[in-house]
């Protein structure tokens, strides 16, 4: 076997691959948050404004779920780069996740705005609320409640979907492993113990997505 | 610093990216239609009441929505090499796309089957139709109107993931565009025109499905 030109995998290696770990953990979670608290935002603008005004912003917000992720980081960090602005594989991975999250979450959070009947929005107004009252003691309460499992859902694919972030040279899991598979010849093992670090994220996730949507169904 | 625009390159290029395109419909094509018909056997086999069967169906489907469409790619073209499998770029897309819409489209097909109750079935029994045809004219319509939509979505998805041929070599719309730019090095301008063919794809496969489900679900509520 020609295998002895190459090192094979060591504990050596833990650090590496930690790092790719930590760094997908870590995009991950500034997406999901950043485009969260966008999506919340747009999505309420969105179950808000009148019909034109809607068409418009949902005509930006579908161009992003559209086209590639992966054509989305290429684009972004190009124009960037051609403009003289080149940024860290890191910022503008997490510009362009977080928009695309931004994207899927204003429609998640709209549906669930949209689920607040109109009457109790009224019956608070004449209560004396004002209409941030409105806002934080019955918009979001009822509207958020009941989209946790489709927010989940989003959440989980943002983590799937931060694999991406590897074509602009981001060192994430999936990146370094495959630097590893380059040096050790050892596609197989390397690639099983990728898929499942992203089961033992996602898996639990999504029984505990699946549980309160039945839980709550009832 | 300013950025100077070349388009005249990307047109003289067009007929490359129109074949990549094709590529990229066919791919997603043909991993919707092999993804429907192992789903099918899938849910079957979930639904069924021996773990043989059950199992296998459930890791499928587990594996499949809990892993990312790029760890599945690279385990077909790469992982598979360890087997002494080695994929064509087509073939390892492919097969990536078929296991993921597979495993996605067993739930939906489950979810399908399951939202129609049980009652119907011993209704149309006791009004004298045999199971072939409780199956052919109540269940399977309803059914089929239920998971329509979603179909419609993991299409979509197919075409937007098979995107990621890019990263294999594959002389899909992507895969083609990377190729294209690499020679000319109008990185921006090449990408651009990607996107908004994708963008227009998505959008006529989206177009002709609502067409399609108005002809066929005319007269329903």
């Amino acid at each position: 076997m020609g295998s002895s030109f190459f090192t094979p995998l060591s504990w050596n290696d833990s650090g590496f691959i930690l790092t790719g770990v930590l760094n997908t953990v870590t995009i991950s979670l500034v997406a999901i948050i950043i485009g969260t608290l966008l999506g919340l935002a747009i999505g309420f603008i969105r179950a808000e404004v009148s019909r034109f005004s809607n068409m418009l912003l949902g005509g930006v917000l579908d161009v992003l779920r559209s086209v590639p992720l992966i054509i989305q980081l290429i684009l972004f960090s190009t124009y960037i780069g051609a403009i003289g602005h080149p940024l860290d594989p890191f910022v503008s991975g997490s510009i362009v996740l977080s928009l695309y999250t931004m994207a899927f979450m204003s429609e998640v959070f709209r549906g669930g705005f949209e689920s607040v009947q109109r009457s109790m929005i009224t019956a608070g107004r004449s209560l004396g609320m004002s209409y941030w009252q409105t806002v934080a003691y019955i918009r979001l309460p009822i509207g958020l409640r009941t989209v946790f499992p489709s927010w989940l859902g989003v959440a989980l694919s943002v983590i799937k979907d931060s694999a991406l972030v590897s074509v602009i040279g981001y060192m994430e899991l999936l990146r370094t492993s495959e630097q590893l598979i380059s040096r050790t010849q050892q596609p197989l093992e390397i690639l099983i113990g990728v898929g499942l670090f992203y089961f033992i994220i996602s898996y639990p996730l999504s029984l505990y997505g699946k549980y309160v949507e039945r839980k709550m169904s009832i | 610093m300013e950025y100077e625009f070349h388009w005249n390159i990307v047109f003289q290029k067009m007929p490359q990216l129109l074949n990549g395109a094709f590529v990229t419909l066919h791919v997603s094509v043909l991993s919707m239609l092999i993804g429907i018909a192992i789903a099918v056997l899938l849910a079957i086999a979930k639904m069924s009441d021996y773990k043989l069967f059950s199992l296998p169906a459930t890791l499928w489907v587990e594996i499949a929505r809990n892993t990312p469409a790029l760890f599945q790619i690279y385990m077909a073209y790469f992982g598979l090499g360890a087997f002494g499998i080695h994929l064509s770029p087509y073939v390892a897309v492919l097969s990536a796309l078929v296991f993921v819409n597979a495993g996605y489209l067993t739930e939906t097909f489950r979810g399908g089957f399951m939202s129609i109750p049980r009652t119907q079935y011993s209704a149309s029994r006791s009004l004298g139709m045999n199971s072939v045809q409780v199956y052919r004219y109540i269940i399977l319509p309803q059914m089929f109107r239920r998971i329509y939509h979603p179909m419609t979505n993991q299409f979509v998805w197919s075409i937007l993931m098979s995107s990621l041929g890019i990263l294999v070599g594959m002389d899909e719309l992507s895969g083609e565009t990377q190729r294209l730019q690499s020679l000319s090095f109008r990185t921006l301008e090449f990408f651009m025109v990607a996107a908004v063919m994708y963008f227009l794809i998505t959008k006529l496969v989206l177009f002709s499905a609502s067409l399609v489900s108005q002809k066929l679900f005319k007269g329903d509520l």
